[in-house]
């Protein structure tokens, strides 16, 4: 089946994000496939490097990150909502005048059509949030 | 990813907070708005707080934030006409379908007659609803 993955939440306030990375891990090694998880709400504050959780924590940015390298997952973060929370890529900083940028490897900014024509597209669309 | 054109998915967004307190009602019409542009079949639902999200009269000086209610009204000029809200919810928040926003929409099919967008059903009619919903956002 092809799962599609929503993402409301941001990393540790929420136990969201944990869940939908165990559950698209667990999808993926079930042989289904997700070419798309997209970032909405607080969710895009799972796509900033900056975050620094204690060395003894799971760091849910890079695991992400890593999942997205290994099944080649378009992980998308909307960028009205990046806008709002302070989360950008180099093009976003320069186009708005911020003097550095934060978004991770295997993240990428884009609009809400995404999330819609995932819907389209997927199967199932799984959202993860409160 | 490219465009599946021609596939028409029913959508639900399901619409549970109060307007303030947290972003998700005003982040979820965004979704919607931008999401009218894919030609999908679009139905709302309003339930738990909210309800709240459709009253009328709202006033956010006292907050400073911005009065997004208006935006609502513009919802049937986007062909987004299928807007239910629980019964239920109404009922414990002591509310009646005269305390929302009348949102209507002009029917093409027929003559363009302005027509009521709200439609107040049961909590079980709801259910049947989801039950037939493609794709079903909650927010």
């Amino acid at each position: 089946m092809k799962f599609g993955i929503l993402v409301n939440e941001g990393p540790y306030t929420h136990q969201a994000s944990d869940s939908a990375y165990q559950f698209t891990k667990a999808a993926l090694a079930k042989g289904h496939t997700i070419d798309r998880v997209f970032f909405y709400h607080d969710g895009v504050n799972n796509g900033t490097r900056f975050t620094t959780p204690p060395t003894d924590d799971r760091n849910l940015v890079n695991l992400w990150g890593g999942l997205a390298k290994e099944h080649n997952i378009d992980m998308v973060v909307c960028v009205a909502a990046a806008q709002r929370r302070g989360i950008c890529d180099a093009d976003e900083a320069k186009r708005h005048g911020k003097d550095g940028n934060n978004l991770a490897d295997g993240f990428r900014i884009s609009g809400l059509g995404q999330l819609i024509e995932l819907g389209i597209q997927a199967d199932r669309l799984v959202v993860f949030g409160d | 990813m490219s465009d599946e054109g021609g596939t028409i998915k029913k959508f639900m967004y399901v619409n549970r907070k109060a307007p303030y307190g947290t972003i998700y009602a005003l982040e979820s019409l965004e979704v919607v708005l931008i999401g009218a542009a894919f030609d999908q079949d679009v139905s709302l639902a309003f339930v738990d707080d909210g309800v709240y999200q459709l009253v009328k009269g709202q006033n956010t000086k006292g907050v400073g934030m911005k009065n997004f209610s208006p935006t609502y009204n513009a919802l049937g000029d986007y062909d987004v006409n299928k807007i239910y809200v629980e019964k239920e919810s109404l009922d414990a928040r002591g509310l009646t379908v005269d305390d929302l926003l009348p949102l209507k929409y002009e029917d093409e099919d027929d003559d363009w007659a302005e027509k009521d967008s709200i439609c107040v059903i049961s909590s079980a009619e709801l259910a049947k609803l989801f039950d037939q919903q493609d794709v079903v956002f909650s927010f």
